[in-house]
């Protein structure tokens, strides 16, 4: 198992969009190395007959009838909006096209 | 009145709800006790974040129309109508803020109710406020909230646990005689513990997470917090029952609660004792504790047998694997872009990426990106597998154990925590340490097992509060507070009354006008 | 924007052979969202039909659309394929402004649809195999729209706004096999292969597969390797391909620019790109990794979905006739001839002449003017013959004007035109125009006379019993009557004067 390392932060904080200083992704590096080195024995507990369990209490179908309920006034959904125009939410320009 | 203000605030809830059906006290004089209380000490303990005076005075204000005007009005109300409840800030509210005690949603209002919430209202239950967490429930003693730590009211040098340690000092102060909390990990039973009060997660899917703000989706679960067993019966039936906005919750009616909690014996009753959660690792005064409850219990009629969950060794580590991987799916839509803080960076082109990237640095604490980062790492590319993948066998794992163990047990018994509260600033430093406080609570929750917590006694060493912790198997939330009822009984018999009558009485301030915000940012 | 230099096809496809794969996300037309109740309506005020759950609200959760489910199983059954006896949604993690949760709930490992296939006909009958991989289940976006840069363009905009009506609507997402063997015919193919989707889940009615309206999306790859060679090329996928022209243009275009970066000796990038319709080729986005990290993991929110056989049955048992089939029926009641059937269908107009039969045309009457006339117009102005804005109302108008006399063929196609140009109805531009075919036999002998005194040789002829002759005079007299005369009648007229039988 891959010990987790600056780089790896570094990479994995931009996956997350979470910008971060030099000095903070070093403390993190250690900070996970640590933990990640104290879970490992997990990969080890379980063969593969075991199934993974995703859900803790096992249910299925739960569906709902395609009927309309409620909706927000655009006021109500744009209530908390950092910035907004003309009822949409306004943001600073994309820099990748999707 | 201050006499009488005083004593209202030390009564239970199923007692306060005697009181206004028999009409010795209003609902606003109930309120307001506890408002005033709130005001009295809430600048030591900071339990609250948002005190919401007006609006719980005005739903008291209709309980006593409705209980005035008789009738029909008077008999729809619910049992515990003006009962006054104190919210994890955690939990949507309409007209309060909702912080998760994080700065990315500082002042943020909710346009949404939870449903737990909405079933408050329906029952009128005055809501008295928000209370202080760990930000976005992640951690194990309040302190990193990023609106100040809370204190315990048993030593505020110290923690109450977290991460509910608001709702748990709440209670604990008596500035609320319930409350709600969510645990993902133990956050409502561990503060349950170390502040001496009485806490449950129940079965997953027993109540809906609707409104509860996400932290780990196949862990969380809304639970009561309270100072007796009978109490958090009333709560959990309150706030439970199937909920088509949650595809988790369950349609079994768990109306078998406060009954349970009547019973009054244990009689032939099996309780395990879980070899791995327990011994090693745990504080000496909490073991004493514990062991002094396992005789009670046997006095009580019950067999006491020993069971061994040996992949429990495994349970931290699933836990820390599974949990921060689904946080960070749950925390990515705190971005700037619909709601909460957003934070322009300083230089450098002006794109929404920058913008996502600058809010969630500003607006996160540390803990936070630690796991969000973690759980990005579990989830990656290559990663799956071995991380992830496998704590999700692990969970199966687990469960198997409970399983065999419950073949043997109706209910299983631990330690809810290895140790007493901790001081302040002690386990900071060191996040492993912090995470270890779990280790007896997290197994319930990656098994979607029910949990509670009640007081067990003060430890020898510190004259801290020990929790008891009761276990029983999916769906049947009932043994947890019939076993418990008893067992408090019995406890609450050997001390001359509830274990937080010995709980150093907090300073007050002058008694003055009810203020409408408390605590606030330390 | 440079542009790519690319090969002519014929020399693209002498090198090279093509292999084709095809992303087509089917917008469903249930009345509310895939996980939402919120209402799924196009065209609304911005952020009206949106509530918490569409927003991405802190501690919302998401519930499935059981008619959304159905509608999978449906698309999945008329695709041949198997269905999944359990399957799961997982969540797709990446951040976009369009995406309020910042993940996708779709289904990565466990899609309810799988290992299906489609027999494509082609125009001149042939018919291809396109494998599908699967079919799965997932949530649409909301909108973005790009100011202050060029055109609505994302490059250099400072700023975009967003809209999250569309946020939540449910799509099934149909993939492909690689398609292998297509060789020359691969645009046509692709052309072929979309539009066979889109009449399926019309057919359905599970979807208005509107594409104009985004109800049906493609986004097409392609690659290409020497002829022989068994491993793949590498692939580039090309969004924004918004019509069945463009699907066919798109592929044939990245056919030619392949084999264009191929024979300098340079390797192909594996990216996406974008189709502009107004250049016809496609511009660079961002490279495609297959390494995308989306991080997937099942949906803890959800529950599994188990499709028992019984309901699988019962919901085959509702599947509406399959487009092959009701062709061979519509057909059959219309009388066409194969050609000419073939032909309606190559052309793209055999709904809408199954609309205007309904409207109140034969089979002939609508046949003679979509193809006669609507086909045509439609190539001119480079848009499907649907597209062209003539409804069968209008068809149905016209006809009935001239079966009524009251216009001629020939001026029924002036008003055809003046419907395209905006100018009204049939009827309003009639009486606009003042077109109306002379039926009062007066003027017509008025401007008999005033012709055959105009051509009195003509005249001698036609009494002489040389008839072929009278089409002189049956012109004069449209041209004097700004062809506005009934041609039969005219020539009638001028055998009665002249009193020759014709």
């Amino acid at each position: 198992m891959a010990a987790i390392n600056r780089d790896d932060v570094a990479h994995l904080a931009r996956l997350a969009h979470i910008e971060m200083s030099a000095e903070e992704l070093d403390r993190m590096a250690v900070e996970l190395a640590v933990i990640v080195d104290s879970v490992k024995s997990v990969s080890e507990a379980a063969g593969e007959d075991v199934p993974a369990t995703s859900h803790p209490i096992p249910l299925t179908n739960v569906f709902r009838e395609d009927v309309v309920g409620h909706t927000f006034t655009a006021e109500q959904a744009l209530s908390g909006a950092p910035d907004a125009y003309e009822n949409r939410f306004k943001v600073p320009a994309i820099l990748d096209e999707d | 009145m201050t006499e009488l203000k005083n004593e209202l605030i030390r009564h239970s809830a199923a007692g306060l709800a005697a009181k206004l059906t028999a009409r010795e006290v209003t609902a606003v004089e109930v309120t307001q006790a506890h408002l005033d209380r709130i005001a009295d000490v809430d600048g030591q303990v900071n339990a609250f974040l948002h005190v919401n005076g007006q609006e719980a005075l005005a739903v008291a204000a209709e309980v006593d129309a409705a209980r005035a005007a008789g009738g029909s009005a008077a008999d729809e109300l619910h049992a515990l109508a003006g009962v006054p409840i104190a919210v994890k800030d955690l939990i949507v509210t309409i007209g309060q803020p909702t912080t998760a005690g994080s700065k990315i949603l500082e002042g943020w209002h909710s346009p949404y109710d939870a449903t737990v919430v909405k079933k408050l209202r329906a029952a009128k239950m005055p809501i008295l406020g928000k209370t202080n967490l760990d930000e976005f429930a992640m951690g194990s003693s309040t302190e990193h909230s990023a609106y100040g730590p809370t204190r315990n009211p048993w030593d505020l040098d110290r923690i109450p646990g977290g991460s509910g340690g608001g709702s748990a000092a709440a209670v604990a102060a008596f500035e609320a005689p319930l409350a709600l909390g969510t645990d993902t990990g133990g956050s409502i039973r561990q503060p349950g513990a170390v502040t001496g009060t009485v806490g449950v997660k129940p079965t997953y899917g027993a109540v809906s997470r609707y409104g509860a703000i996400a932290m780990a989706s196949s862990l969380d679960q809304i639970g009561p917090v309270s100072r007796t067993v009978l109490d958090s019966a009333l709560l959990q039936e309150v706030i439970g029952g199937h909920d088509p906005f949650d595809s988790t919750s369950l349609t079994d009616p768990f109306n078998d609660l406060v009954a349970a909690a009547r019973v009054g014996n244990v009689a032939g009753m099996k309780i395990g004792i879980v070899k791995e959660l327990h011994g090693e690792g745990y504080q000496a005064g909490v073991e004493n504790r514990f062991n002094e409850s396992l005789e009670l219990l046997k006095d009580a009629g019950a067999e006491i047998v020993e069971v061994s969950c040996p992949n429990l060794k495994y349970a931290l580590g699933a836990y820390y694997l599974i949990m921060p991987s689904e946080v960070s799916s749950n925390l990515a839509k705190f971005d700037g872009v619909r709601f909460g803080l957003r934070v322009l960076p300083k230089d450098g082109p002006m794109t929404i990426e920058r913008v996502m990237g600058a809010t969630r640095a500003a607006g996160f604490g540390d803990e936070v990106k630690r796991r969000i980062i973690l759980g990005t790492y579990a989830l990656s590319a290559g990663y799956y597998d071995a991380y992830y993948g496998s704590a999700q066998k692990v969970r199966t794992l687990i469960q198997r154990d409970f399983d065999a163990a419950f073949a043997k047990a109706d209910v299983l018994i631990s330690p809810t925590a290895p140790t007493t509260a901790f001081k302040l600033g002690e386990k900071l430093d060191d996040p492993l340490a912090m995470y270890l406080n779990d280790v007896a609570t997290i197994p319930a929750n990656l098994a979607g097992i029910p949990g509670l917590s009640l007081p067990g006694g003060l430890a020898d060493e510190d004259g801290l509060p020990v929790g008891i912790q009761l276990l029983a198997p999916a769906r049947k939330d009932a043994r947890l507070y019939r076993v418990g009822a008893v067992l408090e009984s019995m406890l609450e018999e050997k001390w001359g009354g509830p274990m937080l009558s010995q709980a150093p009485e907090l300073k007050t301030a002058v008694l003055g006008a009810v203020s409408n915000t408390a605590g606030g940012s330390n | 924007m440079s542009v790519d230099a690319t090969l002519s096809f014929e020399e693209a496809m002498e090198k090279y052979d093509p292999v084709l794969g095809f992303e087509v996300h089917v917008e469903l037309n249930t009345k509310t969202k895939m996980f939402s109740s919120a209402p799924n309506v196009f065209g609304d005020e911005p952020n009206t039909n949106v509530n918490e759950v569409d927003l991405g609200m802190p501690g919302v959760l998401p519930v499935v659309n059981k008619t959304a489910v159905e509608s999978s199983i449906k698309i999945g059954l008329a695709l041949n394929c198997k269905i999944a006896e359990t399957c799961r949604f997982a969540r797709k993690n990446y951040f976009y402004p369009d995406t309020p949760k910042n993940f996708q709930t779709s289904q990565y490992d466990e899609p309810i649809a799988y290992d299906g296939y489609l027999d494509i006909e082609l125009e001149d009958g042939t018919v291809f195999r396109v494998e599908i991989e699967r079919a799965h289940m997932e949530e649409d976006a909301g909108k973005l729209t790009h100011m202050g840069g060029a055109a609505g363009r994302i490059q250099g905009a400072d700023y975009s706004l967003v809209d999250y009506n569309r946020s939540g609507v449910p799509l099934v997402e149909i993939v492909t096999k690689p398609i292998e063997g297509a060789g020359s015919r691969a645009p046509e193919l692709a052309k072929a292969y979309v539009a066979a989707v889109r009449e399926i889940v019309k057919n359905l009615g599970v979807s208005d597969a509107k594409m104009e309206r985004g109800n049906v999306r493609c986004d097409a790859n392609v690659s290409l390797r020497p002829h022989g060679r068994e491993r793949f090329g590498i692939r580039s996928e090309t969004k924004n391909v918004n019509s069945l022209r463009a699907v066919e243009h798109a592929v044939r275009y990245e056919i030619q620019r392949h084999a264009a970066v191929l024979d300098s000796g340079e390797p192909v990038i594996q990216e996406t790109r974008h189709w502009h319709e107004d250049t016809r080729s496609t511009t660079s986005g961002r490279p495609k990794s297959d390494a995308d990290d989306y991080r997937y993991f099942p949906e803890p929110d959800l529950v599994p979905v188990v499709a028992s056989r019984e309901w699988v049955e019962e919901l085959r048992a509702t599947l509406p006739e399959p487009p092959a089939e009701r062709r061979k029926r519509l057909k059959e009641a219309w009388g066409y001839s194969d050609l000419e059937f073939r032909d309606v269908v190559n052309a793209g107009v055999m709904d809408s002449i199954e609309e205007t039969i309904a409207a109140g045309a034969s089979a002939d009457v609508a046949r003679k003017w979509w193809m006669g006339e609507i086909v045509g117009r439609a190539k001119v102005a480079d848009v499907d013959p649907s597209e062209l804005g003539v409804t069968p109302q209008v068809i149905v108008e016209l006809n009935k004007l001239v079966e009524d006399g009251k216009i001629n063929n020939k001026m029924a196609t002036q008003v055809l035109d003046g419907v395209l140009a905006g100018e009204g109805t049939p009827a309003e531009i009639v009486e606009k125009r003042g077109l109306a075919v002379v039926s009062d036999d007066g003027p017509l002998l008025e401007a008999i006379d005033a012709a055959l005194a105009a051509q009195p040789d003509v005249a001698e002829k036609i009494r002489g019993g040389k008839v072929q002759a009278i089409g002189a005079i049956v012109g004069g007299v449209m041209k004097a009557t700004r062809g506005q005369a009934d041609a039969g009648r005219v020539r009638e007229l001028i055998l009665e004067k002249l009193g020759v039988e014709g």
